[in-house]
Formats: C-alpha cells, sequence, structure tokens
C-alpha cells in the first residue's frame, strides 16, 4: 500500500515536473534532451567523443571547462547547428521528445525553431530595426502577419528579455544601434519570440561588461520558468551562480572533448567525484 | 677620395632628382589628357546644347530645329532592357556563387565570368546579330537591349558574389538557429546585408553600358524615332555621337558634342556617385 | 498553462511536436533556380563560341589558313584576307602601349611613392575617371581635336626629322595608325595605371626602409627595393591594358582611317580587326564577306582571350605572393 502510494505520488510529481519553476526533479530520469554517444568531427578531427548526458527541463544546465575542449561544439550540435560549419559532421543520436533529432527525416529547420540559440558574439541583423529583428523568425517563416501579431510578440519577447523597458521608444531604430549587453537581450528575444522548447547559450556574456552580464544571468533565471537552458560558460563564477546543473569537459590525449562529469551544480563544485573535476575547480588548471 | 665620393653621390642625387620629375610629368599628361578630353567635350557640347535639343526629335538637315530627344530615351531604353535581362541573371549567379557552390566549381564559374567579361564588345554585338537579328529579319531594340545585358550579367554577378561574401557568417548562422530555412535566410538576411555592394556593382553595370557604341551597331542600329516597339531598331545617345561625328554637316557635328555633353554627364555622374558611396561605407 | 496561453496569442505559430522533415522542396527550387541562371551565364559564353564558328564556316572553308597570311581585303572579288587588320590591330596596339607605359608606370610611382597624402586620393580617383568616358566620346575628341594636331605638327615634325624610317613617310594624313595609337594610349593609361598602382602599394614598408636605411635615393629606393618585387603585377597590368586595346571599337575606327591596305607608314589609314568589322558589318553583301567578318570577330575573341587569361594569372600569381609574404 504504501509502495503504491508512493508510486503516485511520484507519478504526481513527475507530471508537475515540466511546469514545475527551478530545479528539475531529481527523481526524473528523463530529460527534454537525452545525448546518447554523441561524437563529433571537424572534417576529420574528432572535436568531441562519446559524450552522453540528460538535459533537464525547466533547468539551467552549465557546460563548463577549460577552453579548447569542445563545449562550443557540443552546444552546437544540440540544435543541429555543427553540420553548418565547413566539414561538420556527428555521429550518436540526441533524442527530444523520444524522437532522435539526428534521425535521417529529422529537418533541421523544425528542430531549430524547438531549440534556439544564441551566440557569442552579439549578432542582431544590421539591416532590420530593433522590432524586426525580434520578429524575424516569425516574418521569415510565414508568408504573412498580422501586423497586431507581430507586435504582441515583439512585446511580449522584450519584455521576457528585459529589454522592453529600454526599447519601447526606439523600435524602429537599427539593431546594430544598441549597446553590447542590449544587442545581447535583444539576440535573447529574438530567439524566445519563436517559442523554442530549448534555448542554447554559447558563452553569452564573454564579449559583455560584468553590468549586462549580471542582467543576462538574472534573465536567464527568469526564463528557466518556460525553458530549459544550457549554458556554455568559461567563467566557473557564474556556473556557480547561475546554473542547476553542471557538466564539465575536459580534452583527452587525442585533443578530442569528453565529458568528465555531469550532476547538480552544488554537489559538482562542493563533491565532485573526479578528481580532475576537483582541480579545475579549485583552480589548479584552466 | 673624397672628389669621388662626391661626384659619384651628386650624380646619384642628379638622377633623382630627374627621375622624380618625370615621373610627376607622368601623372601630370595622365590627368591633363583627362582634363582636355572632358573640357573639350564640356564646353563644346554645352555651348551647342540648348532645350530644343533635349525636347525634340531630330529633323533632316537643312530644316532648322530637331534634336535628339529620342535618342536620349533611346537610352535610356536601352539600359531598361539591359538591366530587366541582366540583373535576374547576374545576381542569381552571383548567389549561387556565393551560397551554394562548392569551392571548385565556384572558380571555374567565376573564370568563365571573367572570360564573359573580357570579350570585347564589339563581339558580343556580332553574337547577338548571328542569334536575333537574322532569325528575326530586323534590327530591333530587343537584340540592342540583350547584347548590353549580356555586357552587365558578369559584372552585376561577380561584385554580387563578392558583396554576399563580405556578409559575416555570425549572421547567416543566426539565421539558421532561428529555424528559417535556408532560401528565407538568403533572402531575407544575407541579401539585405550585401545590399549596398550589389547596387554598388549595378550601378558601375549600368554605368559602363550607358556609353556603349558597338554592341549596337548591329543590333539596336539605330533610328530617330523614339521606341516603335520592341521589335524595332531604336537609337541611343552613343549611336548619335557615332553618326554624327563622321557626319559632313556641321550642325549634325554640333549635335554629336552636345550628345557627349548629355552622355558624360550621365556616365561620370553615376560613377561618381558610386565612388563616392563606396568610399563612406568603408567605415 | 502559461504556454498554452501564449501559443493562443499567436495562432499562426506552429509548434509541431514532429520532428519530421516538410516536404523541404522550397530550399532546393531556390537553389536550383540559382543553379540554373548560372548556368545560363555560362551558357552564354558557350553558345558565343559555337555560333561565332558556325557562321564564320562560309570564309572558313572558302580560305581556310590563308585567311589570316592574305593581304587583300576585297569585297568585289569575294576574296578576304585578314592581314591587313591583324596587322593594324598589332601595330595601333603597340604604340599605345609604348606610350602608355611610360607614363602609366610615371604616374603610378608618383601616386604611391611620391604624392603628399592629400593628393594621392584625388589624383587616383581623376585618372580612374578616364576610364569611365566612354570610347565613342573619346573618338569624337579625337577625331575632332587630336587629329589635327597629329596632322600638324606632330606629323610634320616626325616626317622631316625621321623621315628616313619607313614608318614616318608619306603624306600626314592625320588619321591612321598612329592617331589610333594615341588614342589606345590614352585608353589604357587608366589601367596600367591602377594596376601597377595596386601592386606598388602591396609591397610591404620593411623593404623601403631596409633601402632607405642603406643610404639609397628616393629614386634609388623605388628602383632596387619597390619595382622588382611588384614586377609580375606591372607586368599583368600591361597585359590585361593591351587585352583592352586588342579589343577597343569605336574610338579607333572614329580616327583610323579605314583603309585595308597593308602599308608600312604609320601616318596613313588602316585598320584594325575590330574597326573592319564596325564599318564594314552593316553593309557585307555576300555570305563569305559576312562570314569573313565573323571571322574575324572569332580570331579576335580568341586572342583578347588568351591575352587576358595570361593578365589574370600574372596578377593572380602577384596577389597570392603577397598573402603568401604576410
Amino acid at each position: 500500500m504504501e509502495e503504491k502510494i508512493n508510486v503516485m505520488i511520484q507519478n504526481m510529481v513527475k507530471e508537475d515536473n515540466q511546469n514545475k519553476p527551478g530545479l528539475g526533479n531529481s527523481g526524473d530520469t528523463k530529460g527534454i534532451l537525452e545525448v546518447q554517444n554523441l561524437s563529433a568531427w571537424y572534417g576529420k578531427t574528432l572535436a568531441i567523443k562519446n559524450i552522453s548526458m540528460s538535459i533537464r527541463s525547466n533547468a539551467i544546465m552549465a557546460i563548463i571547462g577549460p577552453s579548447g575542449c569542445g563545449k562550443s561544439t557540443f552546444i552546437r550540435c544540440l540544435n543541429r547547428m555543427h553540420e553548418v560549419s565547413h566539414g561538420g559532421r556527428t555521429e550518436g543520436c540526441i533524442m527530444l521528445d523520444g524522437k532522435d533529432i539526428y534521425a535521417r527525416d529529422a529537418d533541421p529547420v523544425v528542430i531549430r525553431r524547438r531549440i534556439g540559440m544564441v551566440f557569442q558574439k552579439p549578432a542582431p541583423f544590421p539591416t532590420m530595426s530593433v522590432f524586426d529583428n525580434v520578429a524575424a523568425g516569425l516574418k521569415l517563416t510565414q508568408f504573412w502577419s498580422r501586423r497586431w501579431e507581430l507586435e504582441e510578440v515583439v512585446e511580449r519577447s522584450l519584455r521576457q528579455a528585459a529589454l522592453w523597458d529600454e526599447v519601447k521608444d526606439k523600435l524602429n531604430q537599427s539593431g546594430a544601434s544598441l549597446s553590447g549587453g542590449q544587442q545581447q537581450r535583444l539576440c535573447i528575444a529574438r530567439a524566445i519570440a519563436v517559442q523554442p522548447e530549448i534555448i542554447l547559450l554559447d558563452e553569452p556574456c564573454s564579449a559583455l561588461d560584468p553590468a549586462s552580464t549580471l542582467k543576462i544571468e538574472d534573465l536567464m533565471r527568469s526564463l528557466v520558468t518556460q525553458y530549459s537552458i544550457v549554458i556554455v560558460t568559461h567563467n566557473m563564477q557564474q556556473a556557480a551562480r547561475v546554473s542547476d546543473m553542471a557538466g564539465f569537459f575536459l580534452a583527452d590525449q587525442d585533443r578530442a572533448g569528453i565529458l568528465i562529469e555531469y550532476g547538480k551544480t552544488s554537489q559538482l563544485f562542493t563533491n565532485p567525484t573526479d578528481k580532475r573535476t576537483e582541480d579545475y575547480i579549485t583552480g589548479r588548471f584552466g | 677620395m673624397n672628389n669621388l665620393n662626391e661626384r659619384g653621390h651628386a650624380r646619384r642625387k642628379w638622377i633623382n632628382r630627374i627621375m622624380l620629375v618625370l615621373s610627376g610629368t607622368a601623372a601630370a599628361i595622365a590627368i591633363l589628357i583627362l582634363a582636355l578630353i572632358l573640357g573639350y567635350a564640356m564646353i563644346r557640347g554645352i555651348s551647342y546644347l540648348n532645350l530644343t535639343l533635349l525636347t525634340q526629335a531630330a529633323r533632316p538637315v537643312g530644316e532648322t530645329g530637331g534634336g535628339m530627344r529620342n535618342e536620349i530615351f533611346g537610352t535610356l531604353i536601352l539600359i531598361a532592357l539591359g538591366s530587366i535581362i541582366a540583373l535576374p541573371i547576374g545576381l542569381l549567379a552571383g548567389v549561387y556563387l556565393a551560397e551554394y557552390a562548392n569551392p571548385k566549381v565556384a572558380a571555374t564559374i567565376r573564370f568563365t565570368a571573367d572570360i564573359l567579361a573580357g570579350v570585347p564588345s564589339i563581339v558580343v554585338g556580332v553574337f547577338v546579330y548571328a542569334i536575333m537579328v537574322i532569325p528575326m529579319h530586323s534590327y530591333s531594340a530587343i537584340s540592342g537591349g540583350v547584347a548590353l545585358a549580356i555586357i552587365m550579367v558578369p559584372v552585376v554577378a561577380r561584385t554580387a558574389e563578392e558583396s554576399l561574401r563580405l556578409v559575416p557568417a555570425s549572421m547567416r548562422e543566426a539565421a539558421l538557429a532561428l529555424g528559417i530555412t535556408r532560401w528565407r535566410a538568403v533572402i531575407g538576411v544575407v541579401i539585405p546585408g550585401a545590399m549596398t555592394g550589389i547596387i554598388t556593382g549595378i550601378m558601375l553595370a549600368v554605368a559602363r553600358i550607358a556609353g556603349e557604341t558597338a554592341p549596337l551597331l548591329f543590333t539596336a542600329l539605330g533610328s530617330s524615332f523614339g521606341l516603335q516597339g520592341l521589335m524595332k531598331p531604336i537609337g541611343s545617345l552613343s549611336l548619335l555621337i557615332y553618326h554624327y561625328a563622321l557626319s559632313p554637316y556641321k550642325s549634325q557635328q554640333q549635335q554629336a558634342w552636345a550628345g557627349a555633353f548629355l552622355l558624360i554627364v550621365l556616365v561620370l555622374g553615376i560613377s561618381i556617385v558610386v565612388r563616392w558611396v563606396s568610399n563612406r561605407k568603408q567605415f | 498553462m502559461k504556454r498554452n496561453e501564449q501559443k493562443a496569442l499567436t495562432p499562426g505559430l506552429m509548434k509541431s511536436p514532429r520532428l519530421i522533415r516538410r516536404s523541404g522542396y522550397t530550399d532546393s527550387i531556390f537553389s536550383n533556380l540559382t543553379l540554373f541562371f548560372t548556368i545560363v551565364m555560362v551558357g552564354i559564353l558557350v553558345a558565343l563560341v559555337i555560333i561565332l564558328t558556325r557562321d564564320a564556316m562560309p570564309a572558313i572553308n572558302k580560305f581556310g589558313f590563308s585567311f589570316i597570311t592574305n593581304t587583300m581585303w576585297n569585297p568585289v572579288t569575294d576574296v578576304f584576307g585578314a592581314l591587313p587588320a591583324i596587322y593594324g590591330t598589332l601595330v595601333t596596339s603597340l604604340i599605345g602601349l609604348l606610350i602608355a607605359i611610360p607614363i602609366s608606370f610615371g604616374a603610378a610611382i608618383f601616386l604611391v611613392e611620391l604624392a603628399p597624402n592629400w593628393l594621392k586620393g584625388p589624383a587616383s580617383f581623376i585618372i580612374e575617371m578616364l576610364a569611365a568616358i566612354p570610347s565613342v566620346i573619346i573618338g569624337l575628341w579625337g577625331l575632332y581635336v587630336m587629329v589635327p594636331v597629329v596632322r600638324h605638327p606632330i606629323e610634320k615634325w616626325l616626317g622631316s626629322h625621321l623621315g628616313g624610317l619607313p614608318f614616318f613617310q608619306g603624306p600626314p594624313f592625320g588619321v591612321g595608325f598612329l592617331a589610333a595609337g594615341l588614342v589606345l594610349a590614352i585608353m589604357t593609361i587608366p589601367i596600367i595605371t591602377a594596376v601597377s598602382r595596386d601592386s606598388m602599394k602591396a609591397v610591404p614598408n620593411e623593404q623601403r626602409e631596409a633601402m632607405y636605411a642603406l643610404g639609397a635615393t628616393r629614386w634609388e629606393v623605388i628602383n632596387k627595393a619597390v619595382l622588382p618585387y611588384c614586377r609580375t603585377g606591372m607586368v599583368g597590368g600591361v597585359i590585361l591594358g593591351l587585352g583592352r586595346a586588342l579589343g577597343e571599337t569605336m574610338a579607333v575606327t572614329m580616327v583610323i582611317g579605314n583603309s585595308n591596305k597593308l602599308t608600312a607608314s604609320l601616318f596613313s589609314p588602316g585598320a584594325t580587326i575590330a574597326s573592319t568589322i564596325a564599318s564594314q558589318f552593316g553593309e557585307a553583301s555576300t555570305g563569305v564577306q559576312t562570314g569573313s567578318l565573323i571571322e574575324l570577330a572569332l580570331i579576335l575573341f580568341g586572342v583578347t582571350l588568351i591575352v587576358n587569361v595570361i593578365a589574370r594569372t600574372l596578377v593572380w600569381r602577384m596577389t597570392s605572393m603577397k598573402a603568401a609574404k604576410k
């Protein structure tokens, strides 16, 4: 009887899981993205090797590690951007909702709608206004959109990106006329305007000043109630501040990136399983 | 010893001075030539220019009045025809070269485009004569347009390709990461990003064909009537200058100068604007 | 929940849980469209070669190789030889280059090494404007302004002082090979200057500084450090100019006098391949004459093709040398 009640409670908790803010459910074994034995090459060079991890929904997963160990390559595989690079090739699978995004009949365009990305260097479209930048994902996929629909989406996305108040009078100005931190938040707004389920951020703050960095970190914590977030960062303090889960990458002897360990941030930082993780965290290298 | 050195040194200085003066003279000659040509054309041209020339059609020699209105229109119409044909071909070929072609194929095609750009314009005229004028049994405006288009296509394609290549990869990636199809990313993001360069290339091509005469000699042929239809001959300022320059009649020779003035204003005007815009863009 | 609310706000946004490929034909339609027009562009060149060869056949069949060696161009007897035109093309281009090279090299040296900074931009710009002037306007100017000067005093002077040479004998017509050569010089100066200038700019400053440090004069630095470095590019520029001169039609036709006789004197009227085509094509009566003119066009195409390819290879080599040295 107790067992049954426990199972019932566990099931209820599992059902609630998707909409629960904050930490992913620790009892949950299936994440929103399941990476299974992922390896990636640039031409003949192996960049990452046999990565397996589970990315929880409504949680922030930080990918940390010294530079050159495949973190960016890994995150670009999550939304099939890696194959856009010259000579990019992958093996292994990544399950989204139980379906492999690298399946033969999977469409990268659809996948990238559901898994959005923000890049290291803020890349607003310079020929478009702020408004058009945020609406770009919609305007360029639909054949026509009612103006009021776009306006709603743009305002909502800018609000979620904590940028609305700063740009609401400047919507028609060029996207490139904003400051660096604002541009990056614009890119985040642009990414969330298409309502992805997962947002990938590749070192989003490395080109920004500390004040903007903090703003974006706060932004991420507010976004995690609705989205699942994966962030690559070379800044350990940022990972400790912001993330719920963390994965530590390192380059092995063949210069290919491997995943040393991953788990709850608090656990990884205070009580890592692998000595190499501990060395990195305590600053012995990297 | 000292004497020898000084003499040698003096000689070197002397040579130095002469060479520097010579090269300055060379530059001055080049600039002088331009001044002479432009000067004569502008001054003589303006002196013969009057409102009649701009607004009336040509009249037989001996009659007063008469002008080059139809030839002016002819130039504009031929430019329009050439552009309508050449722009889609050139732009889309440029897009293919920049976005889709693999490097080896792209190099070959680029080479072909450069060869096409180097074909003497009279040869282009002969070619269009053979494929259009003969089957159609008549000279025509459209064949003139085709000849001009053939000259424009490689210029537009190469400048479009180079402008598209300048668009940073980060912009392309940002567009694709939004879940946009490749073709919409190219049309909606990459091409607008290259627009200044593309338009510059188009304007340069237009400036080039505005002054072309040789390819029109056996295609559009020339006429003093306006647009009588795409299948009929048409005149242009450049053809007018050529025919009138060789004419024995003073009145027509004067009109040649006036026409030259107009053509220079058009061609140099476009070239200068293009220069100015592309110099600004570099900052 | 919240997400579902968002969905209702934007009904047009489809969020399909599927990952299946939609009919992705739009992408291939577009890329195939661009490929199609690229093929059109390449096809123009291919068609040009094929059609010109086909239509030159009447002349090729009738004359064979003797077309190039025959000196008579006679519409009356329907016998055509291209040698006068070929000779005229070569002679006028040669004169043009002989005059243009020193002026262009000198101007380029001035623009890169000697001119004060404020002068460099405007002066380059002016010389490039010369390239933009349509050929027919240079012909007009050449015919009415330059030819009278060529007739007297230039040809008079040359005739009286150098009249021993067969080049400078005969009455000074004004129009003729010399005038055409001068006009070609005017038209090739901008190209040779531009390419030479770019080649010289590519020489790294360390080369110049090393020479200065040895106590060289300005000219010696240019002569010993700069010029040898960019020789390839400058030669490439000359050949590019040659390519342009060979195909130049309008200005040449207007000042060359249009005679199909082969003469040694530079003062006499002549013809180039381009000018022959331009002046006779409209009135060609027989298939053989038209075929001969088209064969001339084919020859001109082939020659300019070879010259341009050589020029581009040289200029390409210079730019890749520059990239390698960096």
